[in-house]
């Protein structure tokens, strides 16, 4: 039998998506589905990036409801079902809820590998798998991706490649830690008194894990836990039990406020030295074991060395409104690095950009925006008869709108015969867009926690906002609101 | 080089000792802004509260001649205090790299730090002076 040559050999394309997990998976989706040529290439021989090994303890913190008040073909569920992909044949639509044995609304790590599986397989993405990009360079205008299958040349790369790196914070002695990375077993940990590095996802998952194991349990590092944020955070769902005996005073359980000035291994185990950041003094502390949950990385390479500018200690690469790299052109990002775009710096920062249910947005709004910057696709701009009941539609049922909120909107552009959609863009894409007059819908949370469905006027270039009323439902079609849009756009 | 060492190079956080800077450093989120980006939008309330990390800002305010802001100064306080919406645009003039600190945090975090506080005030009175100068 002849050997099938794999998909997306080495060659010239417009587009190469590195990776094959959620973002890479979606992203290669929808520039199949708006004409783009494209190449996809994946180190890992199978799809589902992180989520072939990760979460640690094998759960889930995003919710999927395999029951929900909406049909799970329908756009409304997809606010339901924060696992799956997008996809605009039906049969491709939600494929992580009838994978779940319903035990948690939660779905366990092997049901979500195997719903991207499915959705690779069913959409036959077109994936070249075993193909690990090694090396970067520029030629001209286009880059260069060495593989060891060979050299991409495109004139955009899309790098999906996770935040999934371990990553250990700058502090001397750290190194002689394991990372949470590599603490798979917690019966290892049985009797011992342990040292957590770090407060948060990963920290506390760890620290949870070992309270039916470990002797004494303290979590440290300089930032105090945020108790507003952890109210809006997936943590508290599962993780919070440390945090909890930490509050009530529990004796062997701690989360303290330091700064560590170093470890130092000894007899066995550790010494800490630990300077208070919320309060004045000196900690000193002997342990059996300290573990860096110091979070993770984007594996970005040599893609620095070429000028890539990052945040958050060099983890995350710094991107603009549509993902890409604030100093590299064409280089930009898909999946969960999407965080390392700022947004419009409205209200409290509250879109889902680091988890699935956000990013699969952000992949849809990357290929329309690739595409359309190449030159393979035009943007449909179909007429919208009533701009009125359109906007109030979308701000109630949007799960774009619901789930990116304060950084995907719903652009209308008004035009001489009424208004044409401009479809779902960044906010920031609407706030320095240019002058010609539009209106947009997003939703916004304020500094009190209220959920606001708020519309963005601009006129001869000018932009105001108007923040509409809350509703506890969050159904924003009554009568008040088409009356308050209505004078608005009149 | 890492946030809590720059910051720690400012006047603004001159009196803080290296575990302070370090929750600092920690407890915010850094942004970074292509040259051409806007930070701040006239009109728009935003709240954030801005330091310069790496490179310079620009302030589009109307009438008046640009002001440029770089590295250890800072912008945003007036709508983070004051919870009106920003005068002026503020532009990064070449890649910009600040610490943003949310208004509602930036209240509390003056409380528990007065020295930063008082730093804050020293630079807001010698800008007002500044305008002042200005008038005929």
């Amino acid at each position: 039998m002849a050997a099938v040559e794999p998909p997306s050999p080495p060659g010239d394309y417009d587009v190469v998506v590195v990776g094959s997990g959620p973002g890479g998976l979606q992203t290669a989706y929808f520039l199949r589905r708006l004409g783009v040529r494209h190449a996809v290439i994946s180190r890992d021989e199978q799809p589902g990036g992180m989520f072939r090994r990760f979460p640690v303890y094998q759960r889930l913190i995003s919710w999927t409801k395999p029951d929900a008040p909406a049909e799970r073909a329908s756009r409304e569920y997809e606010w339901y079902d924060h696992n799956s992909l997008l996809a605009d044949e039906p049969e491709l639509k939600a494929l992580v809820p009838p994978l779940m044995d319903r035990a948690y609304d939660l779905p366990s790590r092997p049901e979500m590998e195997a719903g991207l599986a499915a959705f690779a397989e069913r959409a036959a993405l077109e994936i070249r798998y075993g193909c690990a990009w090694e090396a970067t360079r520029h030629d001209g205008e286009r880059f260069v991706l060495e593989t060891t299958a060979g050299e991409y040349r495109c004139r955009a790369v899309v790098f999906a490649l996770g935040v999934t790196e371990p990553w250990r914070a700058e502090v001397p002695g750290l190194e002689h830690a394991p990372h949470y990375v590599d603490t798979l077993t917690p019966e290892r940990y049985a009797g011992r008194d342990v040292f957590i590095v770090g407060k948060r996802n990963s920290g506390f998952e760890l620290a949870q894990g070992l309270l039916p194991w470990a002797r004494s349990i303290v979590l440290g590092s300089p930032r105090p836990v945020e108790i507003g944020a952890l109210a809006l955070s997936p943590l508290r769902l599962r993780y919070l039990s440390p945090y909890e005996e930490h509050v009530r005073g529990a004796p062997g359980t701690y989360v303290v406020n330091v700064m560590i000035e170093r470890v130092e291994p000894r007899d066995g185990g550790f010494r800490l030295v630990l300077h208070g950041t919320t309060w004045e003094g000196t900690l000193e502390l002997s342990v059996d074991d300290v573990i860096a949950a110091t979070g993770f990385q984007t594996p970005l390479r040599d893609l620095p060395d070429l000028g890539l500018a990052t945040v958050a200690d060099g983890r995350i690469p710094a991107l603009t409104p549509f993902w890409e790299s604030v100093s590299l052109p064409g280089a930009f990002f898909a999946g969960n690095a999407t965080q390392g775009a700022h947004g419009a710096g409205r209200h409290p920062p509250v879109a889902s950009s680091s988890a699935v249910s956000g990013f699969r947005y952000n992949a849809r709004v990357l290929a329309e925006h690739l595409a359309e910057r190449l030159g393979s696709w035009s943007r449909p701009r179909s007429r919208v008869g009533e701009a009125v009941p359109f906007l109030l539609g979308e701000l109630t049922r949007s799960p774009e709108l619901r789930i990116q909120k304060g950084y995907l909107c719903r652009m209308l552009s008004a035009g001489e015969e009424g208004y044409a959609d401009e479809g779902v863009v960044p906010l920031t894409h609407f706030l320095d867009g240019g002058s010609p007059d539009a209106v947009a819908a997003t939703i916004e949370v304020d500094e009190a926690g209220r959920i606001v469905p708020t519309v963005y006027l601009r006129k001869g270039g000018e932009v105001a906002e108007h923040p509409l009323e809350p509703h506890p439902l969050h159904e924003y079609e009554g009568e008040s609101y088409a009356r308050e849009l209505g004078s608005l756009l009149a | 080089m890492r946030v809590a060492e720059t910051l720690g190079q400012f006047s603004l956080f001159a009196d803080l000792a290296p575990p302070q800077l370090e929750a600092i450093a920690q407890s915010y989120e850094e942004s970074v802004f292509a040259e051409g980006e806007r930070v701040l939008r006239r009109g728009l309330a935003s709240g954030d509260f801005f330091v310069i990390l790496e490179g310079e800002a620009v302030v589009e305010a109307a009438g008046d001649d640009e002001i440029r802001l770089g590295r250890g100064e800072f912008f945003g306080e007036i709508s983070a205090l004051t919870g009106d919406p920003p005068a002026a645009d503020v532009v990064a003039a070449t890649l910009l790299r600040c610490l943003v600190i949310p208004g509602a945090q930036l209240e509390r975090l003056l409380l528990e730090r007065p020295q930063l506080m008082l730093r804050l005030l020293r630079v807001e009175v010698r800008r007002l002076r500044g305008t002042l100068d200005w008038q005929p």
